[in-house]
């Protein structure tokens, strides 16, 4: 055990025995000032080297920065134009390893896909960020969002771009996946192996329309106000399930319990309808899409990528298994 | 000629889209069709020489021995992401500062807007509502098609045309997708924005709104043209007529396909022919109604004490 003496601590020179019982009974027993004073003085010698080495060292390192820990850490390879790092630049990040390393040559081709598919996520991206943005100035409640729109308009800086923005890419992305599904079709995209993955892209649009029906809504406005009507009014006509439908009143219903109350929280458009309409459009459908979203490019990937362009075949060719 | 109603329309902001798919849709079913023709020209080279489909690469696009048949994703694909991303930013930038979102009046339940119309992408179920009840043309009708969609790729048995543009191959399968899509969805959709004003009245374009036009048109249910006269017999009639109609019909679905897709219909199960039947049917009727309504001022076919077709 150390004795408090105060050597421990102080001595540069003897702290290399460890030994501070030895020391304590020495005879030659040297100044506790001098002996800071040769310690600061071995330190101040030493840092005359050191520091100028370590420097050179440091700035050495800086002319290569990919060498550096920071560097490799973040970066799990290096970056020379090789084509095994062409590959692993798109494996080894997480949101580009939705792409295989590599493709079939046509695949790139615009003609051929037309970049609907990548341009209609791409406005879901865009939609997601300016909606993020939009919800920071918006109540939705019938006495506030109305104004809340003006506000946006005239005050929040920016914040007409930011509405505008966010209504031309919702129909930006009705008419990308319009399109989409156009060309999956035409090109026979849907065809064994491809059949489920149709089936996601179908609700992944009707997700789409609705994502964009209930934000028609949230302004409050005379437009979104009737459109809304005109649309529900429709639900009120659901056979058996709607009180003016086939079947719907010897069902039990009314205008007070049938599917067009459930949708709207009420028997007429009002703050209830504006609430569940902002919940859908902000939380319930945007995750449920997503969902469908993952589900839609990993079976791309899992059926063996984007169908073509693909070797054409002859009549004869139909019945046999391909290749 | 009211050339400013026509720019009214036109030019309203939520309209815009509508017009702008219009170009956009013929430019894609253009382009669609020429790589069609090259492929279905490539596949007749084919089909005339055994040997040279044994040694071709069959596709229409170059290929030489030596060439890769892969190229990497990065820069080859993403660069072609990253362009796109940025041409539709710089789009969305303009549209944006150029056209301004549409607000009206703060919503007012006692002041019916009029025309009063959803939006575009959905004008086509409303146009559907002169001819139908809200019960079809709002509920039924949406379901069958989202219903219809999902089950193509489980009908279609034709193994020909996958991966590749090509009409010769598939004319069946996509003069009805293109019937459907263009013919059903898209134009009534234009007839929903461009020609119905107000009260849903069928105005040309360059015709002026006239907010009291009347229309005096007397429709008749189609017993009423065979003097049917009691409710009975309105709905065996109609059941008859319906029914008639499909049976009819899907016997004709059948010689055409005994007939002219032999080798599809030898392919399909029962259940898929019959699916394929009736999906066919109920999507030709739409047109019939239409015409029954337009050219007979017919309303309905069926009427029953619960619901009327």
């Amino acid at each position: 055990m150390p004795e408090e003496n105060g050597n421990g601590g102080a001595n540069g020179n003897g702290g290399a025995n460890g030994n501070g019982s030895a020391n304590g009974n020495g005879k030659e027993r040297v100044g506790l000032l001098q002996r800071v004073k040769a310690g600061v003085q071995a330190d101040v010698q030493a840092l005359k080297t050191d520091i100028p080495t370590k420097a050179k060292e440091q700035m050495d390192g800086l002319k290569d920065p990919t060498k550096t820990q920071v560097y490799t850490s973040i970066f799990r390879h290096k970056h020379d134009d090789t084509p095994r790092n062409r590959a692993l630049g798109i494996l080894s990040n997480v949101f580009l390893h939705l792409h295989p390393a590599k493709i079939n040559r046509d695949a790139v081709r615009y003609s051929y896909t037309w970049g609907m598919g990548g341009i209609t996520f791409y406005l879901f991206i865009v939609l997601t960020f300016t909606g993020a943005l939009l919800m920071f100035y918006y109540h939705p409640t019938k006495v506030q969002a109305f104004r809340d729109v003006l506000y946006l308009e005239h005050d929040v800086p920016f914040g007409k771009l930011l509405r505008n923005m966010h209504r031309w890419a919702a129909h930006l992305m009705v008419i990308g996946v319009w399109l989409h599904m156009f060309r999956v079709f035409l090109t026979g995209s849907y065809k064994k192996p491809r059949e489920f993955n149709w089936n996601v892209g179908v609700i992944l649009l009707v997700l789409t329309l609705l994502l964009s029906f209930t934000g028609y809504l949230l302004p409050d406005d005379q437009l979104g106000f009737w459109a809304v009507t005109v649309g529900t009014n429709m639900a009120r006509a659901t056979p058996g399930l709607g009180n003016e439908g086939p079947f719907g009143p010897q069902m039990g219903m009314t205008p007070y319990n049938d599917v067009r109350f459930g949708l709207l929280g009420g028997s007429i458009v009002d703050a209830n309808a504006l609430l569940r309409s902002y919940i859908w459009h902000c939380i319930g459908i945007p995750i449920v899409a997503s969902i469908f979203m993952i589900v839609h490019f990993w079976r791309v990937r899992k059926d063996g990528g984007i169908s073509g362009p693909a070797p054409v075949m002859l009549e004869a060719e139909g019945d046999k298994p391909r290749r | 000629m009211d050339w400013h109603q026509l720019w009214v329309i036109i030019s309203a902001p939520d309209n815009v889209p509508i017009v702008g798919l219009i170009p956009l849709l013929c430019f894609y079913i253009y382009l669609a069709w020429k790589q069609a023709k090259g492929n279905d020209d490539l596949i007749a080279e084919l089909e005339a020489d055994p040997a040279m489909a044994k040694t071709h690469h069959r596709k229409t696009w170059p290929f030489k021995p030596g060439w890769q048949k892969e190229v990497h994703v990065w820069p080859f694909l993403l660069r072609i992401e990253f362009l796109a991303a940025i041409i539709i930013t710089i789009i969305l930038m303009v549209w944006s500062i150029t056209l301004n979102a549409p607000l009206e009046e703060p919503a007012n339940p006692n002041l019916t807007m009029n025309p009063s119309k959803a939006p575009w992408y959905f004008l086509g179920l409303q146009e559907m509502l002169v001819y139908f009840d809200p019960w079809i043309a709002g509920v039924v009708m949406p379901t069958l098609i989202i219903v219809g969609l999902m089950i193509i790729p489980y009908v279609d048995t034709n193994p020909l045309g996958s991966g590749y543009y090509t009409w010769k191959q598939r004319k069946f399968a996509i003069s009805t997708f293109l019937f459907g899509f263009i013919v059903l969805w898209i134009s009534m959709i234009i007839i929903g924005t461009f020609i119905r004003g107000p009260g849903w009245q069928w105005f040309w374009p360059g015709q002026t709104w006239d907010h009291n036009r009347q229309i005096y048109e007397v429709n008749r249910d189609l017993p009423d043209l065979f003097g049917i006269a009691s409710n009975a017999g309105k709905m065996i009639f109609g059941a008859l007529v319906v029914g008639g109609y499909f049976v009819l019909g899907g016997l004709g679905v059948y010689s055409l396909f005994r007939r002219y897709m032999a080798k599809d219909f030898k392919r399909m199960s029962l259940v898929q022919f019959s699916m394929t039947q009736v999906f066919l049917l109920i999507m030709l009727a739409l047109p019939l109604k239409m015409i029954l309504r337009l050219a007979w001022h017919i309303k309905y076919v069926w009427i029953t004490p619960w619901f009327n077709v």
